[in-house]
């Protein structure tokens, strides 16, 4: 490349779309550059995947503009989709499909393809070759699933929410194939609602709510920008008055969520002795207490004041 | 091109691993055909020949029964958007479920035409290539029109509540049940309208009364314009997601596939040609023609010509 700075490969402005009354997207923007594994977090109904279709050619935006390896997803669909490999949600293939010929049969849809054996091997599939898709398990059919996605080897990788639904255990093996195609430097956008999946999988991570870009940045720089503060879950016998405990010393800020007090604090410690001391002269009660460590869910309780679950 | 062939062969695989498709498309027309040459003609093999184009005829339009459903399917359980990611377009995927209906259709209707030579001993079947025309332009036209169906509706239980209704009207009013003879003339009035009526008549024309294929043209061009009337809107009405539903200009487009029988409806309401050619192969069910002397054994279906048709031209 004669560039000594390559475009991005997946370009996102000011993204809106609308179902009917209901603003799905409002505004969306980020840039995903090559080899990079970039994660959309967000809680469900945030708008992820309605991105990620538009992104795919799937559904129309009503407003921003999109680039996807350089080319418009509406003006050159067919091109586009010889660059993409894409794992969707709510999909399936047809039941009395066997899973060779499930791999053979889209391979031959691209001009550019990787042999189906390969795939097969390097998803575990091997067994399963000649097994109708309905025979299969739930990570086996997520397994094919990202097999399929590689079979025309795309510059752009698109997985929404690939381990939803499945058990932690199916869920291990999943990132495993998704670090691996980390170390091959892909480049893979994916959506989540999983914390640990973004920290764990994602270079960079777009945290996403009702529409919008709450937070973008690594997994690190995210949780360093709540600087590193801890977090104290509380419950208590009664409520307290709204702002008594953001006051405490070594509280750097609290909030209520669900009916769980939540404080950041940077000094725990004597966070907690003066909440204690403030709960005994309001002659209130302690219930639970849970101290956790900085994660991405901290920055989205800050930012939206809610928890990020399912 | 490729891609089309490819879903094509996908198709034909899915097909003859499904056990609905199975009885649908192969129990069932047998089913049908053995019930009409053996109890409809009481064997004789000259009923069997008249009632192979009702047999033929069943068989080509239960194909949009299977592709409709089929459609409905594979768009509920988001597997057409699976396909949606691919560079496969919608016309592969609509082209490649005809085709494979129709290759699915051929060994059947071969087979009828087998047992009816074997078995009912039916010595000809009139102009080979009539046959093969009318069979291949039907298929796609009844094909076109369970996508139309698929495309017009939301939900599988829709889907088979539309094709009960278009059915029924397609197989009694046709002459693909009871013949034209036996039907009541407003029924015949309305049977000028349906397309099932061409392609009863066309068959009938080609395997009974031995027509060449310049004597069916009518039938023919009336059923190709409504394929490929169908099948471009079907293309237009395309859907890939589950969640979008039916919008409202569809119905309209849905309604302009009636217009080429309506047009040719009123043509024939004037000129009467398909009913005549109709009434006089029933009536030569029993009467054959000098050609073809029947056995001298007694007639072995009643006929009723009916009385409701004014003096028919000779």
């Amino acid at each position: 490349m004669p560039n000594n700075m390559p475009a991005p490969i997946l370009q996102v402005e000011n993204l809106v779309k609308n179902y009917g009354d209901v603003q799905a997207v409002r505004g969306v923007s980020f840039c995903v550059e090559e080899g990079e594994v970039f994660g959309l977090l967000g809680p469900n109904g945030a708008g992820k995947t309605t991105t990620v279709e538009i992104l795919e050619g799937l559904r129309h935006p009503d407003g921003g503009s999109v680039r996807v390896c350089g080319l418009d997803p509406q003006q050159n669909a067919r091109e586009l989709k010889h660059e993409i490999g894409a794992s969707l949600q709510s999909t399936a293939l047809p039941d009395k499909l066997r899973v060779m010929e499930a791999l053979r049969l889209f391979a031959g849809f691209y001009k550019r393809r990787r042999d189906p054996e390969d795939l097969l091997k390097r998803f575990g599939l091997e067994e399963k070759r000649n097994t109708y898709y309905s025979k299969l398990s739930g990570g086996q059919k997520q397994r094919l699933a990202l097999a399929m996605a590689l079979v025309n080897d795309p510059r752009v990788l698109f997985f929404d929410e690939p381990t939803a639904g499945l058990d932690p255990q199916v869920r291990r093996e999943i990132y495993d194939i998704i670090e691996e195609l980390r170390r091959d430097k892909k480049t893979i956008l994916m959506t989540t609602h999983y914390i640990e999946e973004a920290e764990r999988l994602c270079d960079r991570v777009a945290i996403v709510d009702h529409g919008k870009v709450i937070a973008l940045g690594s997994p690190r720089e995210l949780k360093q920008r709540s600087g590193g503060k801890t977090r104290i879950e509380v419950k208590l016998a009664r409520p307290v008055t709204n702002g008594a405990l953001q006051r405490l010393e070594g509280v750097a800020d609290a909030r209520e969520v669900d009916g769980t007090y939540v404080l950041h604090t940077q000094r725990p410690p004597q966070a907690i002795v003066s909440l204690v001391k403030h709960l005994e002269a309001e002659g209130n009660e302690l219930v639970s207490l849970e101290i956790a460590t900085p994660s991405l869910e901290d920055v989205f309780i800050e930012m939206t004041g809610r928890r990020l679950r399912d | 091109m490729r891609n089309f062939l490819s879903l094509t062969r996908m198709r034909i695989q899915l097909a003859l691993r499904n056990k609905m498709f199975f009885f649908f498309s192969v129990i069932f027309p047998l089913g049908m055909f053995f019930v009409y040459s053996g109890i409809f003609a009481k064997s004789h093999p000259r009923g069997v020949k008249f009632f192979l184009g009702p047999v033929i005829a069943l068989n080509v339009m239960g194909s949009f029964w299977g592709l409709s459903a089929m459609l409905v399917m594979f768009r509920e359980h988001g597997i057409l958007r699976r396909f949606h990611v691919t560079p496969v377009t919608a016309t592969d995927m609509l082209a490649s479920s005809i085709l494979a209906n129709y290759v699915l259709t051929l060994p059947t209707v071969f087979v009828e035409l087998l047992f009816a030579r074997l078995i009912f001993h039916v010595n000809t079947f009139g102009d080979p290539l009539a046959l093969l025309f009318l069979v291949t332009v039907g298929t796609i036209s009844f094909a076109s029109l369970g996508l139309v169906v698929a495309s017009i509706t939301n939900t599988m239980q829709e889907t088979q509540v539309l094709n009960q209704l278009i059915w029924l009207p397609l197989i009694f009013l046709s002459g693909a049940t009871l013949p034209m003879g036996y039907l009541p003339k407003s029924a015949q009035n309305i049977s000028v309208f349906l397309p099932a009526t061409y392609l009863v008549s066309g068959l009938q024309n080609a395997v009974f009364s031995s027509f060449p294929v310049r004597r069916i043209l009518v039938q023919l061009v009336a059923l190709a314009v409504w394929a490929l009337l169908s099948f471009f809107v079907a293309a237009q009405l395309f859907r890939w997601e589950p969640e979008v539903k039916v919008p409202r200009r569809a119905k309209l487009w849905a309604a302009a596939t009636i217009l080429p029988f309506f047009f040719f409806g009123v043509w024939e309401s004037r000129n009467r040609q398909m009913l005549d050619q109709a009434q006089a192969a029933f009536r030569a069910v029993d009467e054959p023609a000098n050609t073809n002397p029947a056995p001298k054994s007694a007639p072995s279906m009643r006929v009723v010509p009916n009385t409701n048709r004014a003096s028919p031209q000779p």
